[in-house]
Order: C-alpha cells, then structure tokens, then sequence
C-alpha cells in the first residue's frame, strides 16, 4: 500500500493545490480580494443568519381561507353558467363537500352538468401527459343535485399560486427596506420562509409585510400631460404618479380617486389573445367592481387607464372596448414573462391570504461576529490541543496526521465555498469536532502498524500492513457516521442542515486525507531512509 | 527521529468480560435511572419544541439589571417569565412562555417585551417560535434520531451480521437514553441543537463500537477455536488504546468549544463532550457483552472463510 505510480501522486497533489487555492479567499477581506487576478477563485463561504445577523421570518398561508376564498368564486361561476344557458336553480351554495347546486327540474341535470363542466380548466403540463383538471362535476345522491368542487390537484395549484403570488407581494415589500438581497423562498405546501442578512429590525419587516398593498385602477387626464402638469400646476383631485418599472421613465397625470380598487379584483391569470395571439392578462372583479368598471369603460372607449400598485403605476392600457362582464383584458406591450408577472402582481396586490408569523429569530450583527470570533478561537486551540497530543504521541507521523487534518479542514472549507453552502454556528461547531474526529482514522492507522511492529514484522511492511487493515475499519465506522449526517441533512432545518453539510464533507474528506495524504507523506519517509534497514517510525 | 510516546501497557490484558456482567448491571441501573428521570422530570424543552420566545439582551453600560428587567416585563402579564444572566454579567436571556391565543398572540407578546426592554438594551436576539412549528420540529427532532438509528442499524446488519447490529443498536440506546438523562438530571435546556449533538453522539458512539466489533469479526476468522467471551476480551484489548486516543483527542477539540464557544453552543458542547464520554465506555463494556449475550453464530465465519480459501 505504500507505493504511489506518479499519476496518483500528481492526482493527489493537484486535489490537495486546487482545495487550497479555492479556500484562500476566506482568509482575506473583500476589499483585498478586489485586487486579485479574474482567473483566482474568489468565492468565500456564505455566513448563515446566526453568524452574519439578520432576521428570520417563517409565514403561513390561511389554506381554509384559500379554500373559501375559491369555493365561492366556483359558485359566482356557476350561478352565471346555470343562468346562460337558462337552466333554473332552486339554491346554489358552498357546503363541505364543494359548491352545491339543487335544480329546479331534476331531468336538467345532464344538460346542467355539461354546462358545469364547460367551467372546468386543465391544470399541470399538458405536454408531458401529467395534467389533472382543477374542479370537477359530481352528480349528487338525490337526482336535483349536482355538487361543483376543487380536486386535490387543482387546490394544490390555487396554493402555489398563492404562495406566487405572496412571495412576489412580500418580496416587493421587504426590497423597500433596501439591505441586501432577502431570500424568500416557499417551504413546503403552505409556509413561506423570508430570510434578510444583515438587518434585525424585525418590527419594521413586520410591519412592512403585513401592509395591505393597495391595488387600484385610475382615469388618466384626458388632456393635460404629466409634462405640462409639471411645468404648469397640477390640476385638482389629480396627482403626478411615476412608473414602478423606472425605464419607462416618465410620470404620468392620474385622477386621485380610484375608479376601482384591489379589494374588488378577484382573480388575474396570463394568457393569450384568440385573435393575434399576443399575451394579454385576463382579469376578473367582483360584482360591485364590475359595476364601477363598466360604467367608466362605457364612457371612455379610446381612453387609457392606469392599473397602479402601491402608488406606483403598472401599466396604463387603452380600453378597446366596455368591459361589462366584470372581466376583461389588459394588452400591452407585453412579453409572455412579463404578463406572467403582471398577472402575480394583481393577483398579490393584496395577499391572497393572510400571512401569520409562525417562527421568528434575529441575531444582532454583534451577536454573529462575537460567534464568529469565539469559533475561530476555540478552533484554533482545538487544533492546536490536538497537534500537541499527536505529536506526543506519535511523534513524525503525528506531524504527518496534522497535515492531512489540515488538508482536509482546508477541503471542507474549498467545497463549502464552492458550493455556495453557508457556514452556520453549529457549522463551526462541526469543523472543530471534525479536526478531533478526522485524527481518528489516522489514529487506527498508526496503532495497527504499531500493532504489526510488535508482532514482529519489518517497519515496512508493519507501515503497508497498517494502512491496508485499517482501511476496513475506517471505511465502516465512518459511514455510520455519515449515515446520521445525511438523517440530520434530510429532517434537520437551518442551523442543523448546516452543521450535517459540514460534518459529512468532514467524513468524506477524512477518508480521503487519510489514505492520500498521511499515506503518501509515511511513503515519502520510507523512501527518503537512506539504510535498508529502517528504524521502526512508530 | 522521535516515535511519539507509545504510553499504552500494551502487555496488560483488562479482563473486561470477566467481569461484564458487573458493568452491564451498572449500565442497566443508569439506563433505568435515564428512563425514570426523563418519564417523571422529562427535560427542559427549548422554544424550538415548545414554543414561546427568547430573547438575548446585552446592556453596554455595566451589569443587566435583571431584577429591574424581571419587573418590567413581569408587569405585561405574559404568564411563566424566566430572566438568567447568560454568560456574563452584561448579557441576559429572557424566556417568555408559549401565549394561549395563537400565532398572533404570540406575535403581539412578542413585540411588548421588545418594547418594555426599550433603549436600555442591546437585542441581541430574538427568537420567537409556535406553537404549530415548535411540535412540527420535536417531531421531526424524534424522527430523525428514530431513522438515524435505523440506517446504522441497516448498515451494520449489511456489513455484519444481525447479532452484531442489534448489539451495536443496544448500546447506541444506552448512550442516547443516559445522555438525555443527564440533561433532565441537571435541567439542561434541550433544542434543535442538542439533537444535532445527538446524532453526531450516535454516529461517533456507533463508530467506536464498530472499530471494536470489526476487530471481533477479524478475530472470529482468524482464531477459530477460542472461546468467545476470551476472543471479544482479546478484540476489547487490542483496539484499547485506539478507542482511548481517539476519545481523548475529539474531547480536547469539543472541550475547547466548550471553554471558548459563545453561550449558544455550550449545550451542544455538553452533549458532545458526555457523550464522547459514555460512547467510549459503551464500546469498551457494553457493547460487547450485549453481543456475548445475544450470542454469534461462528459457522458463518467458517462458511465465509471456506469460500474465501476456495476462491485462492
């Protein structure tokens, strides 16, 4: 086991070189990283929220409320379907097993339900052969009911949507803090996890999510630009709004009073326009916003109008045509992304649901770099301990474990950087326990062949013998390990995932270091002995 | 060239199976006495599986005043209030239980100790967590330990035979169940991190025990006429002064987080640190003798070996 061919060696050299140059940035500040050459990696380990400060914020959508929510769009639609194509209904309402519908004639229910199903959209992806639809038509126990419900699919749809739509809402709202890029990501069906480094005023980040956003549709002045209104005087009951996208630049003159507002628009989804096929966002109010919106659309075919979100206008498309239905159409100049997220952003210009807080934690920014800097002291007498017991005890070959311990310290820190895995408190932690647990594989090394040695055999053979029986060993008790590490990696949340990654590249770099490193340092000892008859090493 | 200090007596047989059944009577009494504590004391459940909240302040100006702290937040009535010095003197941690009335309440709790604390204060931080996460985490918390231990329990089946898993299994519970005795015995806060150390304990107790158990297997190959309880003593021995070595210097890294790691890790350090302890024991005077007692059958070993000199 003690021979290298000198591909191994250059293969083990080049891992070892790549390893330290990818971990070199850590050891240096951002501003001295500036300076270096574009080819040298700069990457450096991400610090988790509990070592960099910053707030943590875990929300819940209202999934009953989702489902309520639905239940009674699903009856406003089919009340409107029944009633066109005339077909009479004793009562119509939401029960627990879905909308419930009783007709008057009960030998209307076929035509009835073909009707009903006319309501009924595919949902998934049509393409790959995987879509469901999103309600279905159930013929009821007596012959004048018909029920209307969500399938399971089709409600796990409308909660990603939802989730969508309040990610875009909170992320909009939590970027008016203006720190550093917040991560705000789902997690699992119902939660949304909404991460921002750096700041730990939870209070206002609170505050700043829970605001209602305000959605409202505006008149445009008829005659006056936002350019004149500006030069000259604004005229009354108006008011000078800007764009939320700044490369449209310009402002533009908005009656103040809302025609309609968010609270009244009930649904927003992309699509495409029958005719020329250009994307256009499909909308749909309420009844009382159909009412309004009709009206103002009747008198003002040719004119523009202005969907504004949070005092910041949207768009402002011209109305082709009276929108009476309650529902109509936005066209634009559009692209398929952008009617995409235009559509998330009416529908999330109020939450779709509420949003409750069920788990906060915030470190101060003094807390993680006082974290930081006891790691960093316990890491160092950790290994300097450690170091001084190896050697004691192993003297040379002690020396030679160090260094892979230190190789493999340096891997671990080279794949975290490089995987963009961030560095958490318990990470720490995980890095010093691993400088105690990676000697172990070298400490079965040494004491097989110190073993071999008493049984008689020559240093160099007790030194092959050594490496080669304990190679089992050190195989096995380290995948119990990282069995536990990956368990942990699977259930763990934050902190612990953290300390999992760090403890199981620990494992793999153990291994690795131990049969490369400590194996080929003793290898160059044995052939740097200038005698045949070597002293035994251990 | 300097050997290193080869201190072991590696002459010196410890008759350790001898007198296993002394050391498995210990363990048996101390994993009892786990079991009672934990069943009538139970442990000192953080907010991660208990929900409430936290906070950590830090006063610049010389000691917190906790006494004044305890009166000003003991006036908002948020019931169970716990306030401690953490470290130092200048840094406390305020415990305010799990409001009835849900999230929100929860939420508004919250924010009136931020407000009582006002200016006086540094936060240095707060968590805050539910009640529906706090008992989604304590069971995520016993599934994982719960499916840690079937892994290793597969793989040492895998590896070896059943004897040996069940066995390795047996004194992996013992460690994990005299572990969270020790925290209920001494109050200890357990969390989301503890579990972490935990596991980590079971894979490093595990380990040890392998490292003796791999020796057996070797051993039972190797010497087919000794008898067993004189071949695992043989085993316990030469892989002595490994299990100790390694005990020490992973306890040497662990100590060192122990002494200078911040306040927040100290329990994980603890758990570590006693673990790293009763693991060592375990592999040493449990787990061998729990084999002993289940029993190997040794004519796999011959099969095993017949098939190998029949492959040469």
């Amino acid at each position: 086991m003690l021979q290298f061919t000198r591909w191994k060696i250059i293969a083990i050299a080049l891992i070892c070189l790549t390893g330290i140059l990818t971990a070199l940035p850590n050891f240096f500040t951002e501003e001295q990283l500036k300076a270096w050459p574009d080819f040298v990696p700069k990457n450096q380990l991400s610090l988790g929220l509990d070592l960099s400060g910053g707030a943590h914020l875990l929300l819940a959508m209202d999934a009953n409320d989702l489902r309520k929510d639905w239940q009674g769009t699903i009856r406003e639609d089919s009340r409107k379907q029944l009633r066109d194509a005339k077909i009479g209904f004793k009562a119509i309402g939401a029960t627990e097993k879905g909308v419930q519908i009783r007709l008057v004639k009960p030998e209307d229910r076929d035509n009835a339900v073909t009707q009903l199903k006319k309501l009924v959209q595919p949902i998934g992806n049509i393409l790959l052969g995987s879509s469901t639809d999103d309600i279905e038509v159930v013929e009821g126990d007596s012959p004048d009911l018909i029920y209307v419900r969500p399938t399971e699919g089709g409600f796990d749809e409308r909660v990603s949507q939802a989730a969508g739509a309040s990610i875009e809402t909170v992320r909009r709202r939590v970027d008016a803090v203006g720190t550093t890029e917040p991560n705000i990501v789902r997690q699992g069906r119902d939660r949304i996890l909404v991460q921002v480094p750096g700041y730990d005023n939870t209070t206002k980040l609170k505050e700043l999510i829970g605001q209602t956003a305000k959605l409202t549709f505006h008149a445009v002045h008829s005659r006056i630009t936002a350019e004149e209104a500006r030069q000259t005087r604004v005229p009354l009951g108006y008011k000078l709004y800007e764009y939320a996208d700044e490369e449209e630049g310009v402002d533009i003159l908005l009656l103040e009073r809302p025609i309609v507002q968010g609270e009244d628009l009930v649904d927003a989804q992309p699509g495409f326009d029958s005719r020329t096929n250009e994307p256009i966002i499909s909308f749909r109010f309420n009844q009382s916003g159909a009412r309004k919106f009709g009206k103002f659309t009747q008198d003002n075919v040719g004119a523009p109008f202005a969907i504004v979100l949070d005092d910041k206008v949207l768009s402002a498309p011209v109305i082709r045509e009276p929108i009476l239905g309650g529902s109509g159409q936005i066209s634009g100049n559009f692209t398929v992304d952008s009617t995409n997220n235009l559509a998330i952003q009416l529908r999330s210009g109020a939450l779709p649901t509420k949003l409750t807080i069920v788990e906060e934690r915030t470190v101060g920014p003094s807390l993680g770099s006082d974290s930081v800097a006891a790691g960093r002291i316990a890491g160092v007498i950790g290994l300097t301990a450690v170091t001084a017991f190896m050697i004691f005890a192993y003297g040379l070959f002690g020396i030679f474990a160090m260094v892979a311990v230190l190789i493999n310290l340096i891997l671990i820190v080279a794949v975290m950087s490089t995987i963009g895995s961030t560095l958490t408190l318990p990470g720490i932690a995980g890095l010093v326990l691993t400088v105690g647990m990676a000697v172990d594989a070298n400490v079965l090394i040494f004491e097989r062949i110190r073993e071999e040695l008493r049984n008689g055999k020559t240093p160099i053979s007790a030194i092959d013998g050594g490496f080669s029986k304990a190679f089992g060993t050190i195989l096995d008790s380290n995948l119990t390990t990282l069995i536990a590490a990956i368990v942990m990696f699977w259930l763990g949340a934050g902190p612990v995932r953290g300390f999992a990654v760090t403890l199981s590249l620990g494992i793999f770099a153990t291994v690795f270091t131990a049969f490369t490193v400590t194996r080929l340092l003793a290898s160059i000892w044995v052939s740097r002995q200038k005698s045949k008859r070597i002293a035994a090493p251990l | 060239m300097f050997k290193g200090v080869d201190f072991w007596p590696h002459k010196t047989i410890f008759e350790i199976m001898k007198v296993r059944k002394g050391f498995v009577l210990a363990s048996i009494v101390a994993v009892a006495l786990a079991i009672g504590l934990l069943a009538t004391k139970g442990l000192n459940f953080g907010i991660d599986f208990k929900g409430g909240s936290l906070f950590e302040v830090h006063s610049a100006s010389g000691p917190v005043d906790i006494a004044g702290l305890r009166k000003s937040i003991g006036a908002l009535g948020l019931g169970d209030v716990q306030i401690q010095s953490f470290g130092s003197e200048d840094e406390a941690l305020i415990r305010v239980e799990q409001q009835p009335g849900g999230e929100e309440a929860q939420q508004a709790a919250s924010e009136k100790v931020k407000q009582a604390l006002g200016d006086n204060v540094e936060i240095r931080r707060v968590e805050v967590v539910g009640g529906a996460v706090s008992s989604e985490l304590k069971q995520a918390g016993i599934y994982a330990c719960l499916s840690a231990i079937l892994g290793i329990l597969i793989y040492i089946w895998f590896r070896f035979e059943w004897q040996f898993g069940v066995a390795a299994i047996l004194a992996l519970v013992h460690d994990l169940l005299i572990t969270l005795g020790v925290f209920s015995f001494l109050g200890l806060e357990f969390g989301l991190t503890e579990v972490a150390a935990l596991l980590t304990l079971a894979g490093y107790s595990i380990n040890d025990t392998v490292v003796v158990f791999d020796r057996i297997r070797e051993n039972l190959r190797r010497y087919k006429k000794m008898a067993l309880d004189e071949l695992m003593n043989l085993s316990i021995n030469q892989t002595l002064s490994r299990t100790i070595l390694t005990g020490v210097t992973t306890a040497l890294a662990i100590l060192a987080l122990f002494v200078f790691g911040t306040e927040v890790i100290r329990g994980f350090s603890f758990a570590m640190l006693f673990g790293v302890a009763i693991g060592t024991w375990s592999s040493i005077f449990v787990a061998s003798p729990f084999l002993m007692w289940i029993g190997i059958d040794r004519n796999w070993t011959t099969a095993d070996a017949k098939s190998i000199s029949a492959r040469a």
